[in-house]
């Protein structure tokens, strides 16, 4: 039943929010085109609805809106958008509308930008090992088709450079299968997107791709939408079309700014830091939409890039993605200015999703030894660093020594990569064992004596 | 009872103010809108209820009819539940998934258990017998592990005037009829309200621990059957893994797994490792002991908050039955944030971070319903209740881990530099407690007097170290004297050959009482050995570099549940070396 009544002028605006009174016949959720007396149109959404008055949401904000003037029509129905094969290729704007030139999507798919939630019985547990050709991750933090794993970084570290390699690089190794990649950019800089455009353009992936942009001069609120309008058309690409789709996001901090914004003039009691107490609900409404299907081909692997504020990780939005996705990848600001590419030094990374995709037929089977004890050995070294700062090297148990030369090997050779350098697996574990086998034998306690015969070299540490 | 029937008047996300249902009750069912969506009443205001709806509620209107039934917010229990997979609000989701596909959409009406399902019932009780409350009627073999009971419902006693004979039923035939007060007509399920607790006779001591597998927990903070737990830790320090790992290998007869606001993949993964793993007790797959709720982040939140009293709820009917049940509430953190969602979208005065001020009670009350009890039929059973919680930050000071501490009697707190470092389970042996020792002491005395001394031994240890971490970070381990060292160096062994445990490594993955006790008792002796030696002038070096000291810690994941006897003959060898040493010394003086 779909019912569409027109209203003239606005009770109150307060933010990104308008007020419509004596409405009827009105339903939450419902989808507003609000215009004003020049005809402009922008988007609404009712967010709360009695029998007086509704309250809209504004997407594409408020500003120069006055309270005559100005006529709304509710649409009896939820923001839905087209979707179809056509969109790869294009650039939309934060609300999915195309902004390259071409002629607008036709489709008769429409899909709700909300999406469902998917059935936890109907999912698909993800475990094909995607190579991004970085030993960071391949090595330590591995991907899997149908993950979510954010890259926490901080303000001037390399996350877009990181994202743009492993959107080039990512394959399967069992199938020859292409990733598709759904590009969303919020409230970033233009030369951020253009960045990540060129990238594709470069590899060739343009074609393959849709994008997303509700950049920094966009009204904040639209942000809220453009995640999810990327998601919607990737839900549909993975989902019925069967494709595997890479979904890169950024920056959620700016996304989560907004919420606060909406929260704050909904007047709403807040949480940690102003941010709403459902930001978790919220995010997860968007992260837990990456995933496969059962007796479906496609897979939905989201890649959300988020900044830290001064590099605090218990921020309450690294935290609470963190609480959301499977792992992180975090950035290091101390190797970051050691000039190490990519600063990814494991210890507060994690892929939780790696356990179930690696080891013999998916990779091999040293990986997740030689990875725990990377992981371990490492550890150590920043212990004995931060020992050494105090009593200095030479007071060092010689054992101690070997470790802190390890470390330095580990983040030159195995941690450093060039930005275009494309690593098989292979070699990634290789290098593992190159490093490891600095160690007396002893130390590496992680990995089995079988593996350990095979591929520990015994001279190495001479 | 005629439904009564209201009109919606307004709608602020989940939350639905109605007018016009008189006579309705709090905590009665109401159906909301065209779509007939799950609501329930939690606020009556004069002529206007408050309704808090467990679906999505887009698209309602003021001026939409809403129509109660005047019942409670019910579990329907019955044969059937075990295997299965719910929402919060004991929806089928594998029902859900057949007959919708994929996506959870809302108004969907499915029963949670199966009603065309025929259940062999046997007769316990014949025509004439006086039944009591929660008193055996018959039983149906639910699982190959699971011998389900047909109980009276509390509030139910008389004489049996009818009982079907042997046969397959359905959950909706009669089954039999008892005279009390009333006449009251039995089937194979009943329902209960959601929010009730149910009654028991009394609070017994249990003296029996949860043994679940997990070495940190059973030697070190043990929980004993009916008692409470909580894991909190910040993201990624292994709340969810430790849970998986109990609801895998503990020795509780039935796991209720509730998964509270946390991923879609993680049930998944329940849901296809379990049928695979088999219960060392039983040798039948782990799924015929398992009841899930999954009302997983993306799900509607108020759906979150009821989830976990669904699930304590099919606790307490198994526990009826006699049964040892272990509860695993995976995030009590998320449920209390669904309660502080809606709290503030009824504009209740927030008490802390926004917390709604009766957080603490909610939270008290759940932990309550944990217990070794004796039921309403004479028979021992229990809840073990142990919860994970998510704090801001990884910061325990926060409002949820603290009152938490105040209703728990253990403690496992996990370690963010634990994790960092793949020490798996992050587990702090400092900062963890249990008050269960006394009660469950007996028990371990009972396999091995020598139990509580190992126990002791090694935390003296481990706590001996911790204080000795603070000078070696100061001036590094060389500057202490030998026996320092060597208590860092054992310490050491304890924590990577014992208190590691490697939730993907077969053999270590469950770690039975015999083989913990083994594995820790030949550590200490291994220090104590070592520490006689060295004051008999042995250098340090020769001891750390004994072939026992590597041995020792790959023994947990080289020598199987089944093969204790492998760690005696390491003890032997272990023996001979430290003979030969102290002949070496000998020799040279
Ligand atoms: N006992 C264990 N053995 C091996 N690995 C473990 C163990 N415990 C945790 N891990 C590792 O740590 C990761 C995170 O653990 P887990 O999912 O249990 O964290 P969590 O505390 O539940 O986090 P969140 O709050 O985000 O849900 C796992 O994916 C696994 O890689
Ligand atoms: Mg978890």
């Amino acid at each position: 039943m779909i019912s569409e009544i027109e209203y003239s002028g606005l009770a109150a605006i307060n933010g990104p929010l308008v007020f419509v009174e004596r409405v009827g016949n009105v339903g939450f959720g419902e989808l507003v085109e609000i215009r004003n007396s020049s005809g402009q149109l922008r988007l609404g959404q009712v967010v709360e609805i009695d029998e007086e008055r509704a309250i809209v949401q504004v997407f594409e904000g408020t500003t120069g809106l006055s309270l005559e003037g100005i006529r709304t029509v509710f649409l009896g129905k939820s923001l839905e958008m087209p979707v179809s094969r056509e969109m790869l290729g294009r650039i939309f704007d934060g609300l999915g509308r195309p902004i390259d030139g071409a002629p607008n999507v036709t489709s008769d798919r429409m899909m709700d930008i909300n999406g469902l939630p998917i059935n936890p019985y109907s999912r698909e547990y993800p475990r094909d090992f995607i190579q991004t050709g970085i030993s960071a991750i391949d090595g330590m933090n591995t991907l899997i088709r149908g993950q979510k794993l954010p890259v926490f970084s901080g303000s001037g570290m390399p996350h877009n450079t990181i994202a743009a390699q492993i959107a080039r690089q990512a394959k399967i190794l069992t199938a020859e299968e292409e990733f598709t990649v759904v590009f969303a950019a919020m409230g970033v800089k233009f030369d951020v997107a253009s960045f990540f455009i060129e990238s594709f353009e470069k590899s060739g992936a343009l074609e393959n791709s849709a994008i997303f942009l509700s950049l920094a001069d966009a009204p904040s609120i639209e942000r809220l939408i453009t995640p999810r309008a990327a998601l919607t058309l990737a839900e549909f690409l993975a989902f019925t079309e069967g494709m595997h789709v890479l979904v890169i996001l950024t920056d959620m901090t700016n996304y989560c700014e907004s919420l606060r914004e909406l929260s704050s003039s909904r007047g709403e009691i807040p949480s940690r830091k102003g941010y709403p107490g459902y930001l978790y609900s919220d995010l997860a409404s968007i992260y837990e939409r990456a995933g496969r299907i059962k007796g479906i081909p496609g897979s939905i692997t989201q890649i959300p890039i988020l900044t830290m504020p001064s590099d605090d990780i218990s921020h309450p939005i690294p935290d609470l993605t963190g609480y959301i996705t499977e792992g992180q990848i975090v950035l290091e600001r101390e190797l970051f200015n050691k000039s190490i590419y990519p600063p990814i030094a494991g210890l507060p990374s994690l892929s939780r999703l790696m356990k179930d995709g690696i080891g013999e037929g998916r990779t091999r089977r040293d990986h997740a030894g030689v990875a725990a004890q990377l992981f371990a050995c490492y550890a150590r070294v920043k212990r004995i660093r931060a020992l050494a700062s105090i009593v200095g090297e030479e007071e060092l148990a010689p054992l101690d020594r070997e470790y802190l030369k390890f470390g330095r090997v580990f983040e030159t050779e195995f941690l450093s990569q060039g930005p275009d350098e494309d690593r098989p697996i292979g070699t990634t574990l290789d290098i593992g064992w190159r490093v490891l086998s600095m160690l007396p034998e002893t130390e590496l306690y992680r990995i089995s004596r079988e593996d350990i015969g095979k591929y520990y070299i015994p001279s190495m540490g001479d | 009872m005629e439904p009564i029937r209201g009109t919606v008047i307004s709608v602020n996300g989940p939350i639905v103010k109605a007018r016009g249902l008189a006579g309705v009750s709090m905590l009665d069912i109401a159906e909301v809108g065209p779509e007939r969506l799950i609501g329930e009443v939690i606020k009556l205001d004069g002529g206007i209820a408050v309704i808090q709806v467990y679906e999505d509620d887009t698209g309602l209107r003021p001026g939409d009819e809403v129509v109660s039934s005047g019942r409670p917010l019910s579990v329907e229990l019955g044969p059937g539940l075990i295997s299965n997979i719910y929402d919060g609000i004991q929806r089928p989701l594998v029902d859900i998934a057949k007959l919708l596909g994929s996506y959870i959409r809302k108004g969907v009406k499915v029963s949670p258990l199966d009603v065309g399902k025929k259940w062999r019932f046997t007769p316990l009780a014949k025509p004439g017998d006086a039944i009591g409350e929660g008193g055996i009627i018959g039983e149906v073999r639910e699982t190959d592990s699971v011998l389900h009971r047909i109980m009276a419902p509390p509030g139910i006693s008389g004489a049996v005037e009818f009982i079907a004979d042997e046969g397959d039923y359905t959950i909706e035939d009669t089954l039999y009829r008892i005279r009390g007060s009333a006449e009251y007509i039995g089937r194979l399920s009943a329902f209960w309200p959601v929010r009730k607790k149910r009654p028991f006779r009394s609070r017994k001591k249990s003296g029996i621990p949860l043994v679940t597998g997990q070495r940190i927990i059973d030697t070190f903070f043990p929980v004993a059957k009916g008692g409470t737990a909580v894991i909190p830790g910040g993201f990624g320090t292994g709340k969810t893994m430790t849970q998986h790992a109990l609801a895998k290998w503990c020795d509780a007869d039935i796991i209720i797994h509730i998964g509270c606001g946390e991923r879609g993949n993680e049930m998944t993964d329940v849901l296809n490792e379990f049928p695979k793993l088999v219960d060392p007790r039983t040798g039948r797959p782990l799924m015929e002991r398992t009841v899930m709720i999954a009302n997983t982040s993306n799900m509607p939140v108020p759906a979150r908050e009821v989830s976990i009293y669904t699930g304590i709820t099919i606790a307490e009917y198994y526990r009826d039955m006699g049964f040892h049940v272990a509860v695993m509430a995976d995030s009590t953190s998320r449920w209390a944030e669904a309660l502080r969602e809606l709290s503030s979208r009824l504009g209740d005065m927030p008490a802390e971070e926004g917390f709604p001020s009766y957080l603490a009670t909610r939270l008290a009350e759940f932990y309550e319903r944990a217990g070794y009890v004796e039921t309403l039929s004479g028979m021992d059973g229990s809840i073990t209740t142990i919860g994970a919680v998510s704090p801001p930050g990884g910061d325990f000071s926060e409002p949820v881990t603290q009152h938490t501490t105040r209703f728990v009697r253990c403690f496992w707190a996990l370690d963010k530099a634990l994790a960092d470092a793949r020490h798996y389970p992050s587990i702090s042996w400092i900062d963890s407690y249990t008050e269960y020792i006394d009660e469950v002491r007996p028990w371990w005395n009972a396999l091995d007097e020598s139990w509580h001394a190992t126990r002791s031994g090694a935390m003296n240890i481990l706590l001996e170290d911790n204080r000795l971490q603070q000078i070696v970070k100061l001036v590094g381990p060389d500057a202490l004297p030998v026996s320092e060292r060597l208590v860092l160096f054992s310490a050491e062994m304890i924590k990577n050959g014992f208190l590691q445990q490697n939730s993907f490594d077969p053999k270590d993955m469950h770690c039975g009482p015999e083989k913990q006790l083994m594995l820790l008792k030949i550590i200490v002796e291994f220090y104590d050995e070592a520490r006689k030696l060295l004051s008999s002038g042995v250098d340090l070096k020769s001891i750390v570099s004994m072939k026992a000291a590597s041995e020792l810690i790959r023994l947990k994941s080289e020598i199987g549940d089944g093969e204790t006897g492998l760690i005696e003959r390491y003890r032997q060898e272990m023996r001979v070396e430290f003979g030969s040493l102290r002949e070496m010394k000998a020799g040279k003086t």
